[in-house]
């Protein structure tokens, strides 16, 4: 069978101690182990160091903070957790959406929200065994010179296939990072918007030292209306094919409601994920018969699937078109989903 | 719990394998054991310039490294067709192909040990493509020599071109099969391990120890009584584990060079290279039809993409024609198959060997035929149907033939001519026959001995136990021989113990492949049974003064039939004859019938002592904005002869419709040809058979026609259901939308293709609209 490469493990208890192992040596962080221990097994890296995120009970909370208008969710919350828990799903109901989506119910009692948010990227001609990619002679992200998605291209284009990332970009929440700063604890705080990077080979702001603590998802304003869609040839397991992040906040619960703002993010295309022009949708009607269209127009506009993941580019881009229109018509008929 | 033939039973060894008991091959460890690993190519054809392993072998831990030259026989599991050594001698043929094997005291010191062997390959170009490698005067296999032409067939029956000149209509089509794999759950797996005395032990994983135990000693060069061969519980088989593979080979020789135990568990990739799945087949029909619906004429050419080894190549060459001349009389037949050498993973037997792709082909084309003349396909099917006791056009002779039967049960269960009137747009019904050989009359070496064999000895606690040389790969073998022997000797089922295949304990039996073992194994264990009984019923009647006939053998009661207040438990009846008879022990075997093929070359490839049918219905929802294909239903009724064992039977129907509903939609192991041969994604992540949640409902009906040639009438029940689930899917997809999908598989990407290529026809008004009179079921514009 495949085997996990020989490396050293560090149990800390606390975010301080976590980051203080992290720094020491050419250490890796260890959450769930769901997305990371495949790739260790792939080869994809080899790390002396695994650094054990699971006995810090600090990064286990939830908690909705009226104050503040917030809804923090430690990183260390597994993606079970995020799909069930109530506050979670009346604050934040499409992040549940995503949460439940995520591959099998196995893995998303053992995965958790940060570990899902910092997912590596992933490529076709990267997930593959170490023979396999030196059969191919590598890539970019896999110890060679070229890119065999784009060709000639000098940037990986590893596909972003996190499906709570298009989510949390949509909900514009902001990631919480601890670092040691002359040995003292600090943190701060990036939206999800800036959070992520056209490079498939860092694809996170995330510095080597730094731990991800919280996600924090401000509480909706007035009448919202969000989902998450994902696309799979298999009703489970399977990573995102194509995946849309959609929130529209609206300026009443009644039928002429109309759009106040609105994000339409879309993952699965290049590294990061893509905030689509919404200028479409403001100010209309949230029944408005084009407004699905509109949308749906918009996104296939702006995105292009490349050929970093199974199924054709083009199909792929059809079914961005296709899915946007539906859950926007979703959304526009059914009140009460995605409503706070 | 009745253990009698018909009921429906605990299966053999069910509760080991749900509590997690069952000790799988690589559950095994010995002491001292050590861990073998392969070193496969990077390179889909290359020559192998030199091979170092001389820092591999430096390594503490590391105990022996071989490689194609110390495997210098070759070997195959048809004996016409030997291309194969257990490490590549000259060349590498395939991406995955063995270069080197090598065991050391641990996984992880042999996986790092496998890094340090260093290979100088001279890359050769890859054929990849079928006719590209017929054309070219590279030859891939060395031990070839026809080039890369592996073998060519070419049968005809009647006067087809004459056939189909004078038909109404001659529906002609061009049909892909891309090619699918096994993927049973338990990956390949063999342990070696060299006693004092020299025996030479291989545990494996393997669905045909005997042809395995012939193959060691052939290519060990050791004789065959210095090596047992032993098949633990299997995790899946499938047809992927019917032939001897690079790992039991090479577990086996670095035992022998280390003296001590060594096992290989395959990775998942390796399963993947080993592959023998499902040839990629291109075939061109044409078929005459009459105004009345009758099939005048077939016309078949088919072009297989074998891969690097032969496998079982020859005999899949004969199926992917001999096999389709049932259920339909044909009226005159012509098949022109060419299977060719490319460089990819061998093909070989998949669940279906050879005749799911032509199948496929067959069937949607009477469905073509049927839609142009305004036929019912059922009706269609109907007016063909070969009927009982008859031969084939290719001169097999049929005896039972529940055909009908299954048409109009799954006419019936699935209300197929309401749906058919009323189904709206996007949603649509099909039916698809289907016929299967229940094992073939003729072995693959050539002998007269029988193919199956059990004994079976009785205990005077009131056991039985039957040897039997079977392998149950989770089809149930072991359940029928002991169903069969308490149905003879009014046992339970817990008082019967199986032990099977096991080369040094149990007869000979030739493996589980070609659906035989209901049919051979059940015979073989019928005639030791009634032997058995006879002696058992002799004794009691003896003690009693009464005709033989008059005891019974049930409930674990020797029963007087007429006076039924007489009766002594089973334990007291085999105690009276044992002491009369000495220990209670019979055997028996079964050989075929050799009456029963075609009087010309190539006529016993094929031939069976009985078939089994199948009809299909599927109903199915299309998206016709994505192209995704929802299986909303699938109603399967199958001919098995007799049902031995219900719940097994109709557990062989379900998992066969799955895995042709996987084929349909979801799989294809595809080469890619723009990166140097590499496999598409030699994982389960990326080769996606369908999960429980992508499972359709599945209504299994059992029809029984019993054969004069099985047990009890039984025939075969594993392979013929898999079938028609493909063609009827497919035939369910136009009745749905209007589009005829004759590439495999129908993934979304090409339904949608197909649509579009529709509504453009539409449009330029070559095309009414389909069902054009009825309400939709999807958005009819749509689309991007």
């Amino acid at each position: 069978m495949l085997r996990l490469p020989r490396f050293a493990l560090e149990v800390p208890e606390t975010v301080g101690q976590a980051l203080a192992a992290l720094s020491t040596s050419e250490a890796r962080l260890l959450a769930g182990g769901t997305d990371l221990l495949p790739n260790l097994k792939h080869r994809l890296e080899t790390p002396s160091t695994l650094v054990s995120l699971h006995r810090l009970a600090a990064l286990r909370g939830i908690a909705l903070d009226e104050g503040a208008r917030v809804l923090r969710l430690g990183t260390g919350v597994t993606l079970a957790t995020i799909a069930h828990d109530a506050t979670v799903k009346v604050h934040a109901p499409s992040l549940a959406e995503a949460a439940a989506s995520v591959a099998s119910p196995q893995i998303r009692r053992t995965a958790t929200l940060g570990g899902n948010v910092h997912l590596d990227t992933r490529c076709r001609y990267v997930n593959q065994t170490a023979l396999w990619r030196s059969a191919i002679g590598g890539c970019l992200k896999s110890g060679g010179t070229v890119c065999h998605v784009v060709e000639g291209g000098q940037n990986c284009v590893a596909a972003l296939s996190s499906d709570t990332v298009p989510v949390l970009v949509a909900l514009d929440a902001e990631l919480v990072l601890a670092s040691l700063v002359d040995g003292s604890e600090q943190r701060r705080t990036v939206p999800f918007a800036r959070y992520f990077r056209s490079d498939g080979l860092r694809h996170t702001e995330r510095a080597r030292g730094e731990i991800a603590t919280e996600v924090r998802v401000p509480l909706a304003t007035g009448p919202r209306r969000a989902t998450y869609v994902k696309w799979r040839p298999r009703a489970t397991i399977d990573f995102p094919l194509v995946s849309i992040a959609l929130r529209f906040d609206l300026d009443g619960e009644h039928d002429e409601a109309v759009v106040t703002d609105a994000r339409v993010v879309v993952g699965v295309l290049g590294s990061r994920p893509r905030v689509v022009s919404t200028a479409a949708a403001m100010g209309l009607r949230m029944r408005d018969e084009t407004l699905p269209e509109r949308v749906a127009e918009a996104v296939w506009r702006e995105c292009k699937p490349l050929e970093n993941v199974p199924y054709e580019a083009p199909y792929r881009r059809t079914l961005l078109r296709v899915l946007t229109r539906r859950a926007v018509a979703r959304l526009a008929r059914v009140g009460a989903v995605g409503a706070t | 719990m009745t253990a009698g033939v018909g009921a429906r039973h605990r299966k053999v060894g069910a509760m080991e394998r749900l509590r997690g008991l069952a000790r799988y091959t690589d559950d095994l460890a010995l002491p001292g054991m050590l861990h073998a690993k392969i070193l496969r190519s990077p390179h889909a054809h290359a020559k192998i310039l030199s091979i170092d392993a001389s820092r591999a072998l430096a390594m503490e831990g590391v105990s022996a490294v071989v490689t194609g030259r110390d495997f210098p026989v070759a070997y195959g599991i048809i004996p016409w067709t030997r291309d194969e050594n257990a490490l590549c001698v000259e060349k590498a043929l395939y991406v995955g192909d063995g270069i080197a094997a090598l065991a050391a005291i641990d996984e992880d010191t042999a996986i790092e040990a496998l890094s340090k062997i260093r290979v100088d390959y001279e890359p050769l170009p890859a054929l990849l493509d079928p006719e590209a490698a017929l054309a070219s005067p590279l030859s891939i296999n060395p031990h070839a020599t026809k080039g890369n032409l592996h073998k060519h067939v070419l049968l005809e029956f009647g006067d087809v071109k004459a056939k189909l000149a004078e038909a109404d209509h001659v529906v002609e089509g061009e049909y892909f099969f891309e090619g699918t794999t096994h993927a049973a759950i338990e990956p390949h797996c063999a342990l070696a391990s060299v006693e004092p005395d020299g025996l030479l032990t291989v545990w494996s994983s393997t669905q045909v120890p005997h042809y395995l135990h012939r193959e060691l000693a052939r290519v060990l060069e050791l004789p065959a009584r210095r090596i047992r061969v032993i098949q633990p519980p299997i995790g899946g088989a499938f047809g992927g584990k019917s032939e001897p593979f690079d790992l039991e080979l090479c577990v086996a020789k670095l035992a022998l060079v280390t003296g001590r135990p060594v096992k290989l568990l395959y990775t998942r990739e390796e399963v993947f290279y080993a592959h023998r799945g499902r040839h990629p087949m291109r075939m061109r029909y044409r078929t005459g039809v009459t105004g009345d619906g009758r099939i005048s004429g077939v016309d078949a050419r088919t072009l297989i993409d074998g891969g690097a080894y032969s496998s079982f190549g020859l005999v899949t060459t004969y199926y992917s024609g001999q096999l389709l001349c049932a259920p339909y009389d044909f009226g005159a037949y012509r098949f022109d198959s060419t299977r060719v050498y490319t460089n990819k993973p061998a093909c070989g037997p998949k669940r279906g060997h050879g005749s799911v792709q032509p199948r496929f082909a067959i069937e949607v084309q009477l469905d073509k035929a049927a839609t142009l003349l305004g036929l019912d396909p059922i009706e269609l099917r109907r007016r063909n149907a070969l009927g009982h006791d008859t031969r084939t056009i290719n001169e097999m002779a049929i005896g039972s033939n529940g055909f009908l039967a299954c048409l109009a049960k799954v006419e019936e269960a699935s209300g197929w001519k309401d749906k058919r009137a009323r189904l709206p747009y996007g949603r649509g019904i099909g039916v698809a026959g289907s016929t299967y050989i229940s094992g073939t009359n003729y072995p693959i070496y050539p002998n007269e001995m029988p193919q199956s064999a059990v004994q079976v000895t009785l205990d005077r606690s009131g056991r039985a136990r039957v040897l039997s040389g079977a392998s149950d790969i989770g089809q149930g073998s072991d359940t029928v021989v002991a169903v069969i022997v308490c149905e003879e000797l009014g046992l339970g089922l817990e008082d019967v113990r199986v032990l099977s295949a096991d080369t040094d304990l149990c007869p000979v039996d030739l493996g589980a492949y070609s659906s035989r073992l209901t049919l051979m194994v059940g015979n073989a264990c019928l005639e030791a049974a009634l032997a058995l009984r006879r002696e058992v019923t002799e004794s009691v009647a003896k003690k009693w003064s009464v005709a033989p006939s008059r005891v019974v053998l049930a409930d674990r009661m020797a029963i007087d039939r007429e006076s039924p207040e007489r009766a002594v438990p089973i334990t007291e009846a085999f105690e009276w004859a044992e002491s009369e008879h000495g220990l209670l022990t019979a055997s028996g075997s079964y050989k075929t019938p050799t009456d029963r093929h075609g009087s010309y070359r190539g006529g016993t490839i094929g031939a069976s002592p009985a078939y089994s049918f199948t009809a299909h219905v599927a109903e199915v929802r299309v998206d016709e904005e994505t192209g995704e294909v929802e299986l909303v239903h699938v109603w399967v009724a199958h001919d098995c002869g007799r049902a031995i064992s219900r719940t097994l039977v109709e557990g062989q129907i379900e998992g066969s419709t799955y895995m042709g509903a996987g084929e349909a939609l979801l799989e294809a192991h595809r080469i890619d040809a723009r990166h140097g041969g590499v496999h598409e994604g030699p994982s389960l992540l990326d080769y996606r058979i369908p999960t429980s949640l992508d499972t359709p409902p599945i209504d299994a009906f059992i029809v029984e026609a019993p054969d004069a040639q099985g047990p009890y009438g039984a025939k075969e029940a594993g392979e013929g259901p898999l079938h028609s689930t493909i063609p009827a899917i497919a035939n369910a997809i136009y009745d749905a939308i209007g589009v005829r999908l004759d590439r495999l598989p129908f993934g979304p990407p090409a339904v949608l293709a197909a649509i579009e290529e529709r509504r453009r026809r539409e449009r330029e008004g070559t095309l009414a609209p389909h069902k054009a009179d009825r309400a939709s079921d999807t958005p009819r514009k749509g689309g991007a």
